[in-house]
Protein backbone atom coordinates (compact mmCIF):
# COMPACT_ATOMS: atom_id res chain seq x y z
CA UNK A 1 0.00 0.00 0.00
CA UNK A 2 1.42 3.40 -0.98
CA UNK A 3 1.98 6.12 1.61
CA UNK A 4 -0.17 8.59 -0.37
CA UNK A 5 -3.03 6.16 -0.43
CA UNK A 6 -2.91 5.75 3.37
CA UNK A 7 -2.84 9.51 3.91
CA UNK A 8 -5.72 10.07 1.46
CA UNK A 9 -7.94 7.51 3.14
CA UNK A 10 -7.35 9.06 6.55
CA UNK A 11 -8.01 12.59 5.28
CA UNK A 12 -11.15 11.47 3.48
CA UNK A 13 -12.63 10.14 6.72
CA UNK A 14 -11.18 12.74 9.09
CA UNK A 15 -11.22 15.98 7.05
CA UNK A 16 -9.48 18.12 9.67
CA UNK A 17 -6.61 15.66 10.06
CA UNK A 18 -3.03 16.55 9.42
CA UNK A 19 -1.40 13.33 8.32
CA UNK A 20 2.28 12.61 8.20
CA UNK A 21 3.42 9.24 6.85
CA UNK A 22 6.95 7.94 7.19
CA UNK A 23 8.14 4.91 5.26
CA UNK A 24 10.21 3.34 8.05
CA UNK A 25 12.10 0.76 6.09
CA UNK A 26 11.87 2.25 2.61
CA UNK A 27 10.12 -0.90 1.46
CA UNK A 28 6.58 0.41 1.06
CA UNK A 29 5.45 -1.94 3.79
CA UNK A 30 6.47 -0.55 7.16
CA UNK A 31 4.99 2.84 7.91
CA UNK A 32 4.61 5.24 10.76
CA UNK A 33 1.63 7.59 10.67
CA UNK A 34 1.11 10.63 12.81
CA UNK A 35 -2.42 11.98 12.71
CA UNK A 36 -3.26 15.28 14.36
CA UNK A 37 -6.88 16.42 14.38
CA UNK A 38 -8.94 18.91 16.34
CA UNK A 39 -11.84 16.47 16.13
CA UNK A 40 -9.83 14.08 18.35
CA UNK A 41 -10.19 16.47 21.27
CA UNK A 42 -11.91 14.84 24.21
CA UNK A 43 -11.48 11.34 22.79
CA UNK A 44 -9.39 8.68 24.52
CA UNK A 45 -6.28 7.38 22.76
CA UNK A 46 -8.14 4.18 21.97
CA UNK A 47 -11.03 6.14 20.43
CA UNK A 48 -8.62 8.30 18.39
CA UNK A 49 -6.85 5.27 16.99
CA UNK A 50 -10.14 3.51 16.31
CA UNK A 51 -11.16 6.51 14.19
CA UNK A 52 -8.00 6.14 12.10
CA UNK A 53 -8.45 2.38 11.80
CA UNK A 54 -12.04 2.96 10.68
CA UNK A 55 -10.76 5.41 8.06
CA UNK A 56 -8.53 2.66 6.70
CA UNK A 57 -11.60 0.50 6.24
CA UNK A 58 -10.43 -2.88 7.44
CA UNK A 59 -7.00 -2.74 5.81
CA UNK A 60 -5.35 -2.43 9.19
CA UNK A 61 -4.23 -5.82 10.38
CA UNK A 62 -4.69 -7.04 6.82
CA UNK A 63 -2.70 -5.58 3.93
CA UNK A 64 -1.45 -2.96 6.34
CA UNK A 65 0.39 -4.95 8.95
CA UNK A 66 3.13 -2.63 10.01
CA UNK A 67 1.67 0.78 10.68
CA UNK A 68 2.95 2.49 13.77
CA UNK A 69 0.28 4.98 14.72
CA UNK A 70 0.43 8.14 16.78
CA UNK A 71 -2.59 10.37 17.26
CA UNK A 72 -2.84 13.77 18.88
CA UNK A 73 -4.83 16.98 19.07
CA UNK A 74 -3.23 20.21 17.83
CA UNK A 75 -1.36 22.24 20.43
CA UNK B 1 -16.91 -16.07 15.31
CA UNK B 2 -18.12 -18.52 17.87
CA UNK B 3 -19.48 -17.54 21.22
CA UNK B 4 -17.23 -20.18 22.74
CA UNK B 5 -14.14 -18.29 21.60
CA UNK B 6 -15.51 -14.98 22.87
CA UNK B 7 -16.31 -16.61 26.19
CA UNK B 8 -12.82 -18.10 26.41
CA UNK B 9 -11.26 -14.70 25.72
CA UNK B 10 -13.52 -13.09 28.33
CA UNK B 11 -12.44 -15.70 30.86
CA UNK B 12 -8.75 -15.05 30.16
CA UNK B 13 -9.18 -11.29 30.37
CA UNK B 14 -11.15 -11.34 33.59
CA UNK B 15 -9.09 -14.12 35.16
CA UNK B 16 -5.76 -12.28 34.97
CA UNK B 17 -4.87 -8.79 36.18
CA UNK B 18 -2.62 -8.05 33.21
CA UNK B 19 -2.91 -9.95 29.93
CA UNK B 20 -1.03 -9.38 26.70
CA UNK B 21 -2.37 -11.02 23.55
CA UNK B 22 0.69 -11.22 21.32
CA UNK B 23 2.38 -12.99 18.44
CA UNK B 24 4.89 -15.39 19.92
CA UNK B 25 5.97 -15.55 23.54
CA UNK B 26 7.68 -12.99 25.80
CA UNK B 27 10.92 -14.91 25.29
CA UNK B 28 10.46 -15.28 21.54
CA UNK B 29 8.18 -12.55 20.19
CA UNK B 30 7.32 -13.09 16.51
CA UNK B 31 6.59 -9.48 15.63
CA UNK B 32 8.23 -6.14 16.36
CA UNK B 33 5.08 -4.66 17.85
CA UNK B 34 4.62 -7.59 20.22
CA UNK B 35 8.29 -7.40 21.15
CA UNK B 36 7.91 -3.74 22.04
CA UNK B 37 4.82 -4.43 24.15
CA UNK B 38 6.67 -7.11 26.12
CA UNK B 39 9.65 -4.80 26.63
CA UNK B 40 7.41 -2.12 28.09
CA UNK B 41 5.72 -4.52 30.52
CA UNK B 42 9.05 -5.98 31.57
CA UNK B 43 10.42 -2.51 32.09
CA UNK B 44 7.45 -1.70 34.31
CA UNK B 45 8.19 -4.86 36.24
CA UNK B 46 4.58 -6.02 36.40
CA UNK B 47 3.53 -9.64 36.40
CA UNK B 48 1.58 -10.45 33.26
CA UNK B 49 0.00 -13.36 31.46
CA UNK B 50 0.61 -13.68 27.74
CA UNK B 51 -1.43 -15.42 25.08
CA UNK B 52 0.26 -16.42 21.83
CA UNK B 53 -2.39 -15.87 19.17
CA UNK B 54 -0.27 -17.70 16.60
CA UNK B 55 -1.10 -20.90 18.47
CA UNK B 56 -4.84 -20.40 18.12
CA UNK B 57 -6.50 -19.05 14.97
CA UNK B 58 -9.82 -18.72 16.79
CA UNK B 59 -8.34 -16.43 19.40
CA UNK B 60 -6.27 -14.61 16.77
CA UNK B 61 -9.44 -13.51 14.95
CA UNK B 62 -11.71 -13.50 17.98
CA UNK B 63 -9.63 -11.04 19.97
CA UNK B 64 -10.07 -8.44 17.23
CA UNK B 65 -13.85 -8.67 17.50
CA UNK B 66 -13.70 -8.84 21.28
CA UNK B 67 -12.08 -5.43 21.58
CA UNK B 68 -13.15 -3.94 18.23
CA UNK B 69 -9.44 -3.46 17.59
CA UNK B 70 -7.83 -4.72 14.37
CA UNK B 71 -4.28 -5.39 15.49
CA UNK B 72 -2.18 -7.46 17.87
CA UNK B 73 -0.65 -7.01 20.46
CA UNK B 74 -3.47 -6.00 22.77
CA UNK B 75 -3.09 -5.19 26.45
CA UNK B 76 -5.80 -5.72 29.05
CA UNK B 77 -5.60 -4.60 32.66
CA UNK B 78 -8.21 -5.77 35.17
CA UNK B 79 -10.52 -6.80 32.37
CA UNK B 80 -10.30 -3.50 30.49
CA UNK B 81 -8.79 -3.07 27.04
CA UNK B 82 -5.94 -0.56 27.32
CA UNK B 83 -4.61 -0.44 23.76
CA UNK B 84 -2.03 -1.72 21.33
CA UNK B 85 1.73 -1.22 21.40
CA UNK B 86 1.64 2.38 20.14
CA UNK B 87 -0.76 3.40 22.89
CA UNK B 88 1.29 1.45 25.43
CA UNK B 89 4.39 3.36 24.35
CA UNK B 90 2.64 6.73 24.47
CA UNK B 91 1.22 5.97 27.90
CA UNK B 92 4.54 4.69 29.14
CA UNK B 93 6.37 7.81 27.99
CA UNK B 94 3.74 9.98 29.66
CA UNK B 95 3.98 7.99 32.89
CA UNK B 96 0.34 6.98 32.50
CA UNK B 97 0.91 3.25 32.19
CA UNK B 98 2.85 3.19 35.46
CA UNK B 99 0.01 5.18 37.04
CA UNK B 100 -2.63 2.82 35.67
CA UNK B 101 -0.83 -0.22 37.08
CA UNK B 102 -0.44 1.50 40.45
CA UNK B 103 -4.08 2.65 40.51
CA UNK B 104 -5.25 -0.85 39.65
CA UNK B 105 -3.04 -2.37 42.33
CA UNK B 106 -1.24 -4.64 39.88
CA UNK B 107 1.41 -6.84 41.44
CA UNK B 108 5.04 -6.53 40.45
CA UNK B 109 6.79 -9.43 38.73
CA UNK B 110 9.05 -10.34 41.64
Amino acid sequence: MAADEIAEMIRAAIPDAEVEITDLAGDGDHYAARVVAESFRGLSRVAQQRAVYAALGGRMGGVLHALQLTTAVPN
Amino acid sequence: MTDAVQQRIADIVTGNDVVLFMKGTPLFPQCGFSSRAVAILEHLGVAFESVDVLQDQGVRQGIKAFSDWPTIPQLYVKGEFVGGSDIMMEMYEAGELQQLMADQGVASAN
